[in-house]
C-alpha cells in the first residue's frame, strides 16, 4: 500500500489544533462566495452545471478517500451510497411530499442504518475480499431496483420529476438557487470531511492503515473505527447522490451500478490520495476529460484508456501526488 | 416472483433435464473463464479486471475464422490461440510493469485495457450484434432424455469444458511445468535464484488464462450474441465464481461455476427479475460465513 497512502513519509506531524481549523473554515468561505459570484460573472449554463456536477461527484470521490487514501480499505461497491441517496431523496419527495430539509435528513438516516449494517458485514474482511463484498453488495442494491419495478421504476428510473418545493426561501426549482445550493453542501461537505481527516479519529486511521497489528496492539478497537468511518463516508457519498437527483431531477439504476464506484476510484487515482483536494481535482479532469473526448470522438473509451494507462503506468501516482512531491522536492532543494 | 414456476418445474422431469443442461452450460463457459482468472490470481497474485475481454475476442475471432473458413474446429483453434497471443502481449508489455505495486494501479491498468478493447472490437467488427450461427454438423435434431431437450452442441460444450478442467488440474498436480507454476505461485524470488526464468511462467500463466476464456467465448459464439462490452458481464459473474469457490483454487472454480450456472437457470424461473440478485446474494452468504471462499486457503 506504500504509494498510495495519504500524507505518507511526511515530517512528524501536529494534530491539528485551533489555527489550522481556522484556516481551513477561511479557505472554505472565500472558496464559497468565489462560487456564489461566479453567476454574477458569467450567464454560461454551462459552465454552472459543470460547477453542480463537480459538488456532486466531487463529494462522493472525497469520501471514498476517506476509505481508501486514509483507512486502507479498497472499497468497490462506494457507488451504493450515492444511488442510496439518489433514490432515497428522490423517492422521499415523491412519495411522502415533505419539505426538502426533511427529506434530507430522512435520506442520511435511511443511509446511516443501511450503511451500518453493510458495513458491520463488510469491514471484518480484508483487501480483496472486502473490495468483493462490497461490490457484491451494490450489485445486490442494483438489482434490487432494478426489479423491485412497483417502486422504484425497474430500469426507467424515478420519472416524472423529482418535486422541489420551495423552503426557507429557496426554490430549488430555480437553477441559480440550485446551483448555490450546491455549492454550499460541497463547501459544508468538504469542511467537515477536511476535519475528520484531521483529527484525532483520523490519524488513528492513518495508523490503521499503515499498521493494524500495531493499531490493536496500542489498544485502538479497529473493528469499529472502521465501521466509523465506513458509515461516515457512506452518507458524504448519499449527499453527492441528493445533489445528483436534485440536478436530474429524477433517478436512475446507473446511479447504483457499479461502474460508479470504478469512476470514482479512478477519480481518486487520477487526482491523487495523498492530498486531501486530490479528488476534487480528479474530478474536475474527469468531467472535463468526458465532455471533450464525447464531443471529438465516437471512440472514447480509447482515448479515456490511453490517459489512464498514462497515470497509472507513466507518472505512478495521481496529479495532485505529483505535484505535491516536485514542490517538496524543490523546497528541499532550496533549503 | 413465481415460486409456483420453480417448484412446478422441480418436479417435471422434463423440465428438470432441459433446465439442469442449460444451467451446466452456463456453469462450464463460466468455469472456463473463471479458472483462468483464479489460475493468474494464485500465480501472479493479479486480479484481471480486463479477463472479459479475452472471452470477447475469443467470440470474435471465431465468428470472423468461421465465416471465412467454414471450419468449425478452426474457429475454436482461432479463438483460443488468438486470445493467448493477446495475453502474452498485456501481460509483457503492460501487466509486467504493476506487479508489486498498489492493488488499484493494477486494477487501472486493466481497467484501461477494458475501455480500449472495447472500442477496439467496436472499430473492427462495428457496434451492433452479431452472431457466428449454429456450424452445420451441430444442426441435427436434438436430445431427448426424460422428455428434456438436449442440443448435441450443448454436449460437445460440456465436454470440451470438462476435458480443459481435467487437463489443467492434471497438468498442474503431475507434471513437472505445474510443479514449477505452483513453486513460482509459492515463492517467486527462490524459483528464480534456481534458474528459472520467472518471467516467462508469468507470461505463460497469464496467455494460458487468456486462452481458456477465448476458448469459453469461441464456444459461446454459435449459442450467444457478440456486441462489444459482452465481455463484461462475463467477468463480473466469474469473479463471483472465484470469490465463492476460493480465489486461487481450480476445484472452487468448478463448483463455484456450476452453482452459479444452476441459480442462474432455475432462479430465472423463480425469481425472473431478480436472477442476478440471487447470485450476488449467494456470494455474499459464502463470504460472511466463509471469507476465503469455499475451497480457498484461510487467509491469513
Amino acid at each position: 500500500m506504500s504509494e498510495l497512502s495519504a500524507e505518507q513519509g511526511a515530517k512528524p506531524v501536529a494534530i491539528a489544533g485551533a489555527a489550522t481549523r481556522y484556516r481551513d473554515v477561511l479557505i472554505a468561505l472565500a472558496v464559497f462566495i468565489v462560487l456564489a459570484l461566479l453567476p454574477a460573472l458569467t450567464s454560461s449554463k454551462f459552465l454552472l452545471d459543470f460547477v453542480i456536477r463537480c459538488a456532486a461527484y466531487g463529494l462522493f470521490a472525497t469520501s471514498l478517500n476517506l476509505l481508501v487514501g486514509y483507512t486502507g480499505l479498497t472499497s468497490f461497491g462506494h457507488g451504493m451510497f450515492f444511488g442510496l441517496g439518489a433514490y432515497g431523496f428522490g423517492l422521499t419527495m415523491q412519495k411522502t411530499g415533505v419539505p426538502v430539509p426533511v427529506a434530507f435528513a430522512a435520506t442520511l438516516v435511511i443511509t446511516f442504518v443501511v450503511a451500518a449494517v453493510i458495513g458491520a458485514i463488510c469491514v471484518r474482511l480484508k483487501d480483496i475480499y472486502f473490495a468483493f463484498v462490497t461490490l457484491a453488495f451494490q450489485m445486490l442494491i442494483h438489482s434490487t431496483i432494478l426489479s423491485w419495478v412497483s417502486f422504484t421504476g425497474g430500469d426507467q428510473g424515478l420519472r416524472g420529476g423529482i418535486p422541489r418545493p420551495p423552503f426557507l426561501g429557496i426554490d430549488l426549482s430555480n437553477h441559480l438557487h440550485l446551483y448555490i445550493f450546491s455549492c454550499a453542501l460541497l463547501v459544508i461537505g468538504l469542511l467537515l470531511m477536511r476535519q475528520i481527516a484531521q483529527s484525532p479519529f483520523g490519524y488513528t486511521l492513518r495508523m490503521i492503515r499503515d499498521n493494524t497489528t500495531r493499531a490493536s496492539f496500542v489498544g485502538i478497537d479497529v473493528y469499529r473505527a472502521k465501521l466509523t468511518i465506513f458509515v461516515l463516508a457512506a452518507l458524504f457519498a448519499s449527499v453527492g447522490g441528493m445533489i445528483m437527483t436534485l440536478f436530474v431531477s429524477g433517478a436512475y439504476p446507473e446511479f447504483a451500478y457499479w461502474t460508479i464506484s470504478g469512476e470514482a476510484i479512478f477519480i481518486n487515482m487520477l487526482g491523487g490520495v495523498t492530498t486531501f483536494l486530490g479528488p476534487m481535482v480528479g474530478t474536475v479532469i474527469l468531467l472535463i476529460l468526458n465532455d471533450t473526448v464525447t464531443r471529438v470522438t465516437e471512440y472514447h473509451g480509447i482515448v479515456l484508456g490511453i490517459v489512464i494507462l498514462f497515470f497509472a503506468i507513466g507518472l505512478r501516482k495521481g496529479l495532485m501526488d505529483f505535484a505535491f512531491e516536485w514542490f517538496a522536492a524543490r523546497r528541499e532543494a532550496k533549503e | 416472483m413465481d415460486i409456483d414456476a420453480l417448484t412446478g418445474c422441480l418436479v417435471t422431469p422434463s423440465c428438470l433435464v432441459t433446465q439442469t443442461t442449460s444451467g451446466l452450460i452456463i456453469g462450464m463457459l463460466l468455469f472456463l473463464v473463471a479458472v483462468g482468472l483464479t489460475l493468474i490470481f494464485g500465480v501472479l497474485k493479479v486480479v484481471n479486471f480486463s479477463h472479459g475481454a479475452f472471452y470477447m475476442f475469443g467470440a470474435y475471432f471465431a465468428m470472423t475464422t468461421y465465416q471465412f473458413t467454414g471450419s468449425f474446429a478452426l474457429a475454436m483453434l482461432a479463438g483460443a490461440i488468438g486470445t493467448a497471443i493477446i495475453g502474452l502481449v498485456f501481460e509483457r508489455v503492460f501487466m509486467s510493469r504493476v506487479y508489486g505495486h498498489d492493488v488499484l494501479m493494477q486494477l487501472l491498468v486493466c481497467y484501461a485495457f477494458v475501455l480500449i478493447f472495447d472500442d477496439v472490437v467496436r472499430m473492427i467488427w462495428g457496434p451492433e450484434f452479431k452472431s457466428m450461427g449454429m456450424p452445420s454438423a451441430f444442426q441435427v435434431a436434438p436430445l431427448f432424455i426424460a422428455g428434456g431437450v438436449v442440443p448435441p452442441y450443448y454436449l460437445l460444450l460440456i465436454v470440451v469444458a470438462l476435458v480443459a478442467a481435467l487437463i489443467l488440474g492434471l497438468g498442474l498436480s503431475r507434471t513437472r511445468i505445474g510443479k514449477v507454476i505452483r513453486a513460482a505461485a509459492h515463492n517467486p524470488g527462490m524459483v528464480s535464484a534456481l534458474g528459472i526464468n520467472t518471467g516467462l511462467i508469468y507470461g505463460g500463466v497469464f496467455a494460458l488464462g487468456g486462452m481458456l476464456a477465448g476458448l469459453a467465448g469461441a464456444l459461446a459464439a454459435p449459442v450467444r450474441s457478440l456486441t462489444p462490452g459482452m465481455g463484461f458481464s462475463v467477468l463480473i459473474e466469474s469473479f463471483i465464481v472465484t470469490v465463492i469457490g476460493g480465489m486461487g483454487s481450480i476445484l472452487g472454480a468448478l463448483v463455484g461455476a456450476l452453482l452459479i450456472g444452476l441459480i442462474r437457470s432455475f432462479g430465472s424461473l423463480g425469481f425472473p427479475l431478480f436472477t442476478e440478485g440471487l447470485m450476488y446474494l449467494f456470494m455474499v452468504i459464502v463470504l460472511v460465513s466463509r471469507p476465503s471462499g469455499l475451497f480457498g486457503k484461510e487467509v491469513a
